[in-house]
């Protein structure tokens, strides 16, 4: 079947089977290989992405269900300038990442966090990154990263809007 | 001004924040143009009899290439263990068609041109297996009615140690066991296993894997596929995560080189989470059994651990850790008689390997918990009764009884660090205060004090390498062989060349991982990257200094003792005339400036700590959260706080996780019961405070940079924190001991066991 969606802010139509979640889409047809599997549960969050301003995990999307919409993943985020996105500027100033796996889905999760609470506390965002596992910084580094964020989307106003917005 | 010591944020970053990183499973290589994808066909019985393995259908769906089964695999021998204490006939089938040993023993691989094509017709592969008595649990095994090999004779694979002697425990006025399961958990890094190979025009196999060491990984599949070393090139790309559980080459990636071999097309494998579930070498898994005796004013005069380590279907290297346990069992402490032994059993389950900290943390465990169940007999504060039997502070090598030599700590000063830090006379004010009023939610404090040992002993596993090449641009490589994987060694070495030469951060670039270009070295694990890498690094740097100098003094006209470095302009220049400059650049343009070095560690370090775990415990449901965790780890010098840090949090995440949540299951058939992340309790961030770090520097003379190692020290103090800390929470109503992990169920149940038990005497000798 064909699937046509803009991704990253290009627009494409592929022939792929029905039954091709997004994340093998976006890793194997799309070939933006930022977006991770981590498991195959919906449990870990490594694959999030987001579609028409929604963070979703995008092993758990078919493809065909994301016909006709605007699909952001990491490789999106930065700027024409090549700049870096707050978040994951954020991630890189408070050493929010270590192995790397998680950080896509969890930079992609954390702008929706901020988008739907752009001044979390410390608390709602833990509860707000539930969804994504991290094994390696034990979450403490991440939660500052978006606490960070949230401050610096403060002062601009648009952490992400403009990226994500649908 | 040194760099060193500074909150350096990673090189590494940038690339992994915009683009994300490149694992195994990413890449793009032109080796791997046309690549097969291998599926795993696993045994879904704990033990049987394999019967027939019917390929027919499958062969006939769609993409399907090949369907390789141990029949193809005539010309390969059976993979040997490698252990020498252990029975030689207890061999790993590559894949099997006598009998499986475990849920997940691999039985075929369907190859086949797409992805999804593989996961359809491996549902095809039809394995009839007859089953055996499956042996699941120590207990069952040891008593060898169904004995695995039965050539071996015994599920009992080693044994370590003597037994302990019959007057151990005399002349002590108390004695307390018990018994305590260190429970198997799962390493689960975010990135699976995966592996890819590729055999070239000439001959030679170049194999991705994700893996903490490829050195280590090209000799044992040399070994295993008795080839040439010279016609493998092992390359991790970046990885993933591994906390030990990616040490040492997977039989998975020599069987898929193999395969390549036969179907004379790449292959690439990158098992889902519920293969590597069962797959991958579990951690953990000890059952122990401690004692410890003294007087009642609180002096231990004698403690013993006896170990049964569960050790899998197969040997892998959980079997060895149990030395470990032993060697680091009397901890911080200066008992006068320490008894230590183990046993290794095999079960029907998935082999144990090595998990952050490997063998460290159980001995941790078991004797932090041993003094607190001590202190609870004789009714004294556990602080009490750590200040009365800890080591005092050393600053010349001390051996234990275990014959451990400690080179320097002060075990006493990281406790009254952490202790004041927490506030702990207001601790226990408030924690009586809730007592004394009857709350649902009773707050329990916990403490560790550890000490633990990274880098490896003399031997191969002490030395490590160090390439430094300054180039013509001015732009240096180093070449190591550690090898990261989160650790952010890229910007550690990159500090450490700096620090030495001038060169900035961003024109160097540190390599790892590849077997073509760094052919010796002892990959990442044990903590001893910074302390045995980074030395070698720093070493590197220093010679190329020295070669500098002669070549320098020759175009300057100068004696060689007159040059000093001058790192502003990357060079040499006589001492007292500015402007004299001769850079390492244009030395490098004349002639190549490299320098190849070993670093030999000789001895390794031993970091130290305290924890204590501030927990609240809901003593209707049982439900244990954790408030806060402080901590003091002492790694020596610390070369980038950022990253140590970092280190610090990961561990302590990992040390919660296992007093309060994880835990990998069998039923009694042997089927996991944990096999996916929905089962597989891991830890969220909601289960977790943000830590409270307290800074502590003991310099180590064993290197040049006095570091230890920081990977592992979080794991190891905090989990007994947690535990303890669970168990002092209700430890008012009764209870004494609380195996982990502490979930809500065990704790609720040993509130209402202590109920039903009192004033029962609890005491045992």
């Amino acid at each position: 079947m064909q699937v046509s969606m803009t991704v990253n802010g290009q627009s494409r139509t592929d022939d792929v089977e029905p039954r091709l979640l997004l994340v093998h889409y976006l890793r194997e047809v799309v070939g933006l290989r930022a977006t991770n599997i981590g498991c195959d549960t919906t449990s870990c969050g490594a694959c999030t992405v987001i579609v028409d301003g929604l963070t979703v995990k995008s092993c758990t999307v078919l493809a065909a269900q994301a016909d006709g919409s605007e699909v952001t993943t990491l490789e999106g985020l930065s700027g024409k300038d090549g700049a870096m996105h707050p978040v994951p500027a954020a991630f890189h100033s408070e050493h929010g990442l270590q192995c790397g796996f998680c950080t896509p889905g969890m930079v992609m999760a954390s702008i929706g966090l901020l988008k739907d609470n752009p001044h979390p506390t410390d608390r709602e965002v833990r509860e707000g990154l539930e969804g994504n596992l991290c094994r390696c910084t034990g979450y403490h580094n991440i939660v500052k990263a978006v606490l960070k964020a949230a401050e610096a989307g403060a002062a601009a106003g648009t952490v992400g809007a403009s990226e994500v917005s649908a | 001004m040194s760099i060193l010591g500074t909150r350096v944020v990673r090189k590494e970053d940038p690339k992994f924040l915009t683009q994300g990183a490149t694992y195994t499973d990413d890449l793009v290589d032109e080796r791997l143009t046309g690549a097969l994808h291998a599926t795993i066909v696993r045994s879904q019985v704990a033990h049987g009899k394999v019967l027939s393995v019917d390929t027919s259908d499958a062969l006939a769906a769609p993409g399907v290439v090949a369907v390789i089964t141990a029949a193809d695999l005539k010309d390969l021998s059976p993979m040997p263990h490698g252990f020498p204490f252990i029975h030689e006939s207890i061999v790993h089938q590559w894949l099997v068609d006598d009998v499986v040993q475990f849920v997940g023993d691999p039985v075929a691989v369907v190859l086949t041109e797409e992805r999804y094509q593989g996961e359809d017709a491996a549902e095809m592969v039809a394995v009839d297996i007859e089953p055996l008595p499956a042996v699941v649990t120590v207990e069952d095994a040891i008593k060898d009615e169904t004995v695995l090999f039965p050539d071996a004779g015994s599920n009992i694979a080693a044994t370590f140690g003597a037994d302990r002697p019959e007057d151990f425990f005399e002349g002590c006025e108390v004695v307390v066991t018990q018994p305590i399961v260190n429970q198997r958990v799962a390493a689960a890094p975010l990135e699976t296993r995966a592996a890819a190979a590729a055999w070239g025009d000439d001959g030679r196999v170049t194999i991705f894997c994700s893996n903490q060491g490829a050195q280590q990984v090209k000799g044992q599949i040399a070994g295993w596929l008795g080839i040439e070393p010279e016609t493998i090139r092992v390359v991790t790309p970046d990885v993933g995560g591994g906390f030990g559980a990616k040490i040492g080459a997977d039989p998975e990636f020599a069987l898929i080189a193999w395969i390549a071999k036969i179907v004379g097309r790449p292959v690439r494998w990158a098992e889902n989470r519920s293969e590597n579930l069962v797959g991958m070498v579990h951690g953990r898994g000890q059952h122990q059994v401690v004692r410890i005796g003294g007087s009642k004013d609180g002096k231990v005069e004698a403690y013993s651990i006896e170990v049964i380590q569960e050790g899998g279907a197969y040997p892998r290297i959980g079997v060895v850790l149990p030395n470990l346990t032993m060697l680091m069992a009397p901890g911080v402490y200066a008992f006068p008689k320490v008894h230590a032994k183990a046993q290794v059993v095999l079960t029907n389950t998935t082999s144990t390997g090595a998990y952050r900290g490997a063998g460290r943390p159980e001995a941790t465990a078991a004797v932090e918990r041993a003094i607190d169940l001590f202190a609870a007999e004789i009714g004294m504060d556990p602080a009490d009764v750590r200040r009365k039997n800890l080591l005092p502070k050393f600053t010349e090598p001390h051996t234990t009884p275990m014959g451990a030599t400690y080179d320097s700590g002060d075990y006493q000063a990281a406790l009254d660090k952490v202790l004041d830090a927490a506030g702990y006379a207001d601790l226990r004010k408030e924690q009586q205060a809730r007592r004394d009023r009857g709350d649902v939610k009773q707050l329990g404090l916990g403490m560790s004090v550890y000490v633990e040992i990274t880098g490896a002993d003399n031997g191969a596993g002490a030395l490590e390498h160090a390439k430094l090449e300054i180039h013509k641009d001015g732009s240096a490589t180093v070449l190591t062989g550690t090898s990261p994987h989160g650790q952010g060694h890229d910007t550690a070495y990159s500090m450490l060349v700096n620090d030495q030469l001038g060169i900035p951060m961003d024109k160097i670039t540190v390599i790892h991982g590849d077997t073509d270009l760094i052919p010796a070295g002892g990959g990442t694990m044990g903590s001893r990257s910074l302390q045995q890498g980074g030395a070698a690094v720093h070493k590197a740097a220093i010679e190329l200094i020295e070669e500098a100098r002669k070549r320098a003094a020759d175009i300057l006209e100068a004696n060689p003792e007159d040059l000093v470095i001058d790192k502003a302009n990357m060079g040499l220049s006589v001492k007292g005339t500015p402007g004299s400059t001769v850079s390492f650049a244009s030395l490098a343009e004349k002639e190549e400036l490299m320098i190849d070095t070993i670093f030999d560690a000789g001895v390794p370090t031993f970091p130290f700590g305290a924890h204590l775990a501030v927990v609240e415990v809901d003593v209707e449901s049982g439900k244990a959260h954790v408030q806060r965790l402080i901590a003091v780890d002492d790694a020596g010098t610390i070369l980038n706080p950022l990253l140590a840090e970092g280190q610090r949090h990961g561990g302590y995440a990992q040390g919660v996780a296992q007093a309060l949540l994880e835990e990998i299951l069998y039923d009694p058939d042997g089927n996991p019961l944990t096999s996916t992340l929905a089962d597989y309790p891991f830890v969220s961030a909601t289960e977790l405070p943000s830590f409270e770090l307290v800074e502590m520097e003991t310099v180590t003379p064993v290197n040049p940079l006095g570091a230890k190692g920081i990977g592992e020290a979080g794991t190891i103090g905090s989990t007994p924190a947690v535990q303890n800390a669970v168990v002092d929470a209700v430890s008012y109503l009764g209870v004494r001991h609380i195996d982990m992990p502490t979930s809500a169920m065990r704790v609720w149940k040993a509130i209402n066991q202590a109920g039903n038990n009192a004033g029962t005497d609890r005491k045992d000798s």
